[in-house]
């Protein structure tokens, strides 16, 4: 596929040995992106298996307990494998050095090694599949965790190794910010992607240890009955649930920062413009990640916490929601008598814009205290953190995927199948999960096998699983019709132009793919969002 | 002032909703307790709310998109990349509609969680996977009945892992953890039958795990809690067996029908022989009955698993005897 | 350091084995190096976070159990394990100066000093360990202190056992377990080194791994010296 073109970084040097013990943190970030994809699978294929038992009333394929196990699975892959390595590991890795102007990045070992851990975390969570299962729901909550027949043990250590993967990405990241910056990449030049990506990795270092801990208390509970979270012997079960919560609470920042950092950079190439209020955007993701930390307890609002803690929460969460509103009217503000075209990725900037304004605005129904004692624990959160996790992240992924795409392998996609797959991806996103909203409200219990026993009360419920089971059928279809086409790009688009954008950043200055080196950095680092000397492309 | 622009944001939002507060509407469930007012005025603000801005963001992202497409014969048009002003406002203005949305649900919340002192007190025990109601009287039911408009304590307990406490008419939540008491309140405004859910994951049966709210209307709670009262001193061991089983969540396992469920059925029961995991077998009798209920792991029946707490110390010699006699009738 | 010093170094310094191909000069790989260790650091601090939140929640909710327990504990063994390490974080710190200053011997004396009084300290923590084994003294589910608690009431020293007393031998052995698994890592990881220094790899140039391992070991020092306070000297 990609014979005619000139050496690049895919092709040389040859050999699956050579991909294996790569330091090139480009091929690390392909073979990240291949297994995260490969999760993603899995991680759909078990939800379309619960959406199928929950098309009718009653038992439809399966059972209750495997129903559980269903969930969990379908929950622990996809935040584990998926969302929270996703953006960093597979576009991080890639362009992080290459907008940065460095070589590579800080740890290039450490880098190969976080993506070994991966894969050997990945085979544990396998295993736990194989051999008896999980039911605890992926939050791991004491005591259930503690008592349940299932493999607990295997998940935990999976879970545990997957921590260390992400730890030794993030770390990789902070340095290579601090330390490779060649001359004239001052902080305020700096892509506000690479922004986004330091945010998530301060989070990533400062939070994962305490799952580390928290995970390994666990395992040794199980093992040996140490107590700490058993009330039969002395323990809080509901400490776990601080600890758990102020790892999983940031974890859902290092899922959607980097996102928005990708954002940052889609909207301003496709409307010609700088992006709106830098400075803003860019310290709007440190205080996200850090009042991050400050905002756990909003989960545990009917866990039997004092007033005034909870209300302490509460206040934070409404601070935290803040900067995020305002990167939104930043980004409404730069398309502003912009040159907008709607390529791929600028349908998903909107597309993300839509989702994640669902998606935000509803978690503040969640933190807001009164309000959120009756969606506790509803349909209304599983819907509020897809769209949070798909409407923002995921959409988010993709429209990096299709921006960088070119650059990555040297292709150019076919636009409009693009922007087809793309519609069909929102209008199947929102029929799956905004009727949850709705369901959620009229209180129907997250986590419930069978919605019979509603349906006195509320015998709309059997419409709305339908609408969103059928949904999720076709977002699964728009999803493989998005990656048909990028795939089928590889062997049928035309060679993609070194910057097939006309955008300004660093990473467009060398052919498309990358050579096997990285490019010298400039000896002048000019602005990431200067338009002023590049022509606006035609139409496409 | 604040008050005044929140009450504007309501009338909105009970527009956008199309329904009023005390009728049925499209969101919350209709409410039935006298703090629900409080949480669907704060929801409605809400509503109101986050449907403006969700407007305001979609209209203005496509009204640009269509606005300012790409033409051929121009590029973007000249504008300010920061202004520090504008974007101080729209930092600001948001943070104030947050402190009164904030302000809202905190008031709310207080209402929820201060328990009127007179309030009249039902325990609550909730395990895997059922729920059991004790009155002041010593009676014991699966379902909580009240009375209308008078406040009601649960104090609830569990006896193994989390459980949610769940009334969303009421618009009551609260976790039920083991090894210590929780608490929660309302007061009905409503007569007649809610349902009450589990809502924090607790396994196989999580999703059956629900009981019934009766309110009763003036009077008749009484009238009720004595009748039932009364019924327990005076019925044999076969019926208080039953009654038995219906409190204490056994039929949440165990039918009596002949179904398999998480344990095996008592139908046909007694005097069967059973084979276990170990590989031994036994026929069914008083006391490897006495022994499943106090020590449920000691001889499982194959094919089940040892998920059954101990009943010791819940149930009392008088109270095995009447579940054996009643399994015993099941023939 | 401003940025430019990099590429001016860099050019002086050419390609060395010992730089890796994506630093620019030694400086940078050296500051690169450290900062990550400081990360890495600090993500040990959390994952102890953990367990001195779990240390302090349970002591503000139960203090009678670690009133009661603690004095179960050798208060001269954890002395004489807290001189020790300290001893050892001052050898590794010479240890380190030696590297600076290229005297490879000498270096490679303190690097072992330092996994000697490793040795030693997990040696006392296996009497330590030991002691409590035998006595029943262990984690909750584990916990049969008859004998012990017996003689300890009949000398007249303690109040009657609480109950759930040995969530404190929980929280002990969590701990001062996780600790001992850090000593053991630091212990490999100054191994290492000190194999490299004796091969020569190091140089006034090239001595970032001592330097970092050093850190760790400070840490890990640093730890014990909160951990001998809260479960050995308690009032």
């Amino acid at each position: 596929m990609t014979e005619s073109l000139p050496i690049n970084y895919l092709t040389y040097p040859r050999g699956l040995r050579c991909w294996l013990l790569t330091l090139d943190h480009k091929r690390i970030g392909v073979m990240y992106l291949v297994s995260v994809a490969a999760a993603l699978v899995l991680g759909l294929l078990f939800a379309l298996l619960m959406r199928t038992e929950l098309i009718a009333p009653g038992r439809t394929i399966m059972g209750e307990d495997t129903y559980n196990r269903v969930f969990t699975v379908h929950g622990a892959v996809m935040i584990f494998l998926v969302v929270i390595p996703g953006i960093p590991a597979v576009l991080g890795n890639f362009f992080l050095p290459l907008m940065l102007g460095a070589k590579d990045v800080a740890f290039p070992r450490l880098n190969l090694a976080s993506l070994y851990l991966w894969w050997i975390g990945a085979l544990f969570l396998l295993l736990t599949l194989a051999f008896g299962g999980l039911d605890t729901g992926w939050t791991f909550y004491t005591p259930y965790s503690t008592s349940t027949n299932t493999n607990v043990l295997a998940a935990v250590t999976g879970v545990f190794i997957l921590g260390f993967s992400s730890i030794f990405t993030a770390l990789n990241f902070i340095v290579s910010i601090h330390t490779l910056r060649p001359p004239g990449m001052t902080w305020r030049r700096m892509p506000l992607f690479l922004w986004g990506l330091y945010a998530t990795g301060l989070i990533q270092v400062l939070a994962t240890p305490v799952l580390g801990i928290t995970l390994l208390l666990l395992a040794i509970e199980r093992i040996l009955g140490l107590g700490i979270f058993d009330s039969t012997l002395g323990g809080d079960p509901v400490l776990f649930q601080h600890f758990f919560w102020f790892y999983a609470h940031p974890a859902v920042y290092i899922v959607i920062l980097p996102g928005m950092g990708i954002i940052s950079e889609v909207i301003p190439v496709f409307s010609r413009k700088p992006i709106f209020g830098y400075r803003f955007i860019a310290y709007s993701s440190v205080a996200i990640a850090l009042i991050g930390f400050l905002v756990w307890g909003h989960h545990m609002f009917v866990a039997g916490q004092s007033v005034l803690a909870s209300t302490i929460f509460s206040a934070l969460t409404f601070l935290v929601a803040i900067p995020s509103a305002v990167k939104v009217f930043n980004w409404l503000a730069t398309m502003y008598k912009g040159s907008i075209e709607l390529a791929a990725p600028m349908i998903y900037a909107l597309i993300f814009l839509f989702l994640f304004g669902i998606g935000g605005l509803t978690g503040l129904f969640l933190g807001t205290l009164s309000v959120n004692v009756p969606l506790h624990n509803t349909h209304f959160v599983v819907a509020h953190f897809h769209y949070v996790i798909i409407g923002g992240a995921v959409i988010a992924f993709l429209a990096g995927l299709h921006y960088w795409w070119p650059k990555m392998f040297g292709r150019m996609y076919n636009q409009t199948w693009a922007r087809i797959s793309a519609l069909l991806i929102f209008v199947a996103f929102n029929m799956t999960f905004f009727p949850l909203f709705i369901m959620g409200a009229r209180g129907l219990v997250r986590r419930y096998y069978d919605y019979s026993a509603f349906l006195g009360t509320n015998p709309e419920f059997t419409l709305y699983n339908q609408l969103a089971t059928i949904g999720g059928y076709l977002l699964v279809t728009g999803l493989v019709s998005m990656a048909t086409c990028l795939i089928s790009s590889l062997w049928t688009g035309r060679p993609a132009p070194a910057n097939p954008w006309n955008a300004p950043g660093l990473e467009w200055q060398c052919s498309s793919p990358p050579p096997p080196e990285n490019p010298p950095p400039p000896a002048q680092v000019g602005d990431p969002y200067d338009f002023s000397q590049l022509a606006v492309p035609a139409t496409l | 002032m604040i008050g005044c622009w929140s009450n504007a944001v309501s009338i909105g939002s009970v527009v956008i909703a199309g329904a009023d507060l005390q009728r049925e509407s499209f969101w919350l469930p209709p409410p039935a307790s006298s703090t629900a007012p409080a949480v669907d005025s704060a929801f409605l603000l809400l509503l109101g709310i986050s449907t403006f801005f969700f407007a305001l963001i979609v209209l203005l992202g496509l009204w640009f998109a269509i606005r300012y497409r790409r033409r051929p014969e121009t590029g973007p048009l000249p504008s300010p990349s920061h202004n520090t002003a504008l974007e101080v406002l729209w930092l600001v203005i948001p943070l104030g509609i947050v402190g009164v949305i904030f302000y809202h649900g905190f008031s709310g919340y207080l209402q929820l969680r201060t328990i009127p002192r007179q309030a009249y007190e039902i325990e609550v025990v909730a395990r895997k996977w059922s729920w059991l109601f004790s009155y002041p009287n010593g009676h014991k039911d699966e379902n909580l009945h009240v009375p209308v408009d008078k406040p009601v304590r649960l104090v609830m307990r569990s006896e193994d892992v989390i459980h949610g406490l769940f009334i969303p008419a009421m618009r009551v939540q609260m976790d039920v953890v083991p090894g210590r008491y929780t608490r929660a309140w309302f007061r009905a405004t409503k007569p007649g039958e809610y349902n009450l859910w589990c809502s924090q994951y607790c396994g196989t049966k999580h999703f059956d795990m629900r009981a019934l709210v009766i309110v009763h209307r003036p009077g008749e709670f009484e009238t009720w809690l004595a009748d039932a009262a009364k019924a327990r001193e005076t019925l044999s061991p076969v019926e208080r067996g039953r009654e038995l089983y219906r409190i204490n969540g056994c039929w949440s396992c165990h039918s009596i029908d002949g179904t398999a469920g998480t344990g095996p059925t008592f139908k046909g029961l007694f005097g069967r022989e059973v084979q276990f995991q170990d590989g031994t077998s036994s026929v069914v009798d008083e006391n490897y009955i006495r022994q499943s209920i106090l020590d449920p792991q000691a001889k499982v029946v194959r094919g089940y698993q040892p998920v059954m707490n101990t009943y010791r110390g819940i149930l009392s010699d008088e109270e095995i005897s009447a579940l054996i006699a009643f399994i015993k009738s099941l023939q | 350091m401003s940025n430019a010093d990099h590429h001016l170094v860099a050019g002086a310094e050419g390609h060395q084995p010992s730089l890796a191909h994506h630093f620019s000069s030694h400086r940078q790989q050296y500051e690169a190096g450290k900062l990550g260790m400081w990360l890495f650091l600090l993500t040990e601090v959390l994952l102890f976070g953990g367990l001195f939140c779990a240390y302090a929640v349970f002591r503000a909710n139960r203090p009678e159990i670690f009133i009661w327990a603690h004095q179960f504990l050798d208060k001269q063994l954890g002395a004489l394990n807290t001189a020790v390490l300290i001893t050892s974080s001052f050898t590794m710190a010479l240890a380190v100066r030696c590297a600076q200053w290229d005297q490879r011997r000498l270096s490679a004396f303190f690097l072992t000093l330092t996994l000697v009084c490793a040795c030693v300290f997990l040696g006392v923590k296996y009497v330590e360990y030991k002691h409590k084994w035998e006595e029943g003294l262990l984690w909750v589910r584990q916990f049969q202190p008859a004998e012990a608690a017996a003689s300890l009431d009949e000398s007249g020293t303690s109040d009657q056992q609480p109950r759930h007393a040995g969530i404190f031998f929980s929280i002990y052995f969590a701990m001062t377990g996780l600790h001992a698994v850090h000593v053991l890592a630091g212990m490999g990881a100054i191994g290492w080194v000190l194999v490299r220094t004796l091969r020569g790899h190091f140089n006034r140039q090239y001595f970032g791994p001592v330097d970092y391992v050093g850190l760790y070991w400070h840490l890990v020092d640093l730890i014990w010296i909160y951990l001998f306070p809260l479960f050995y000297l308690i009032h």
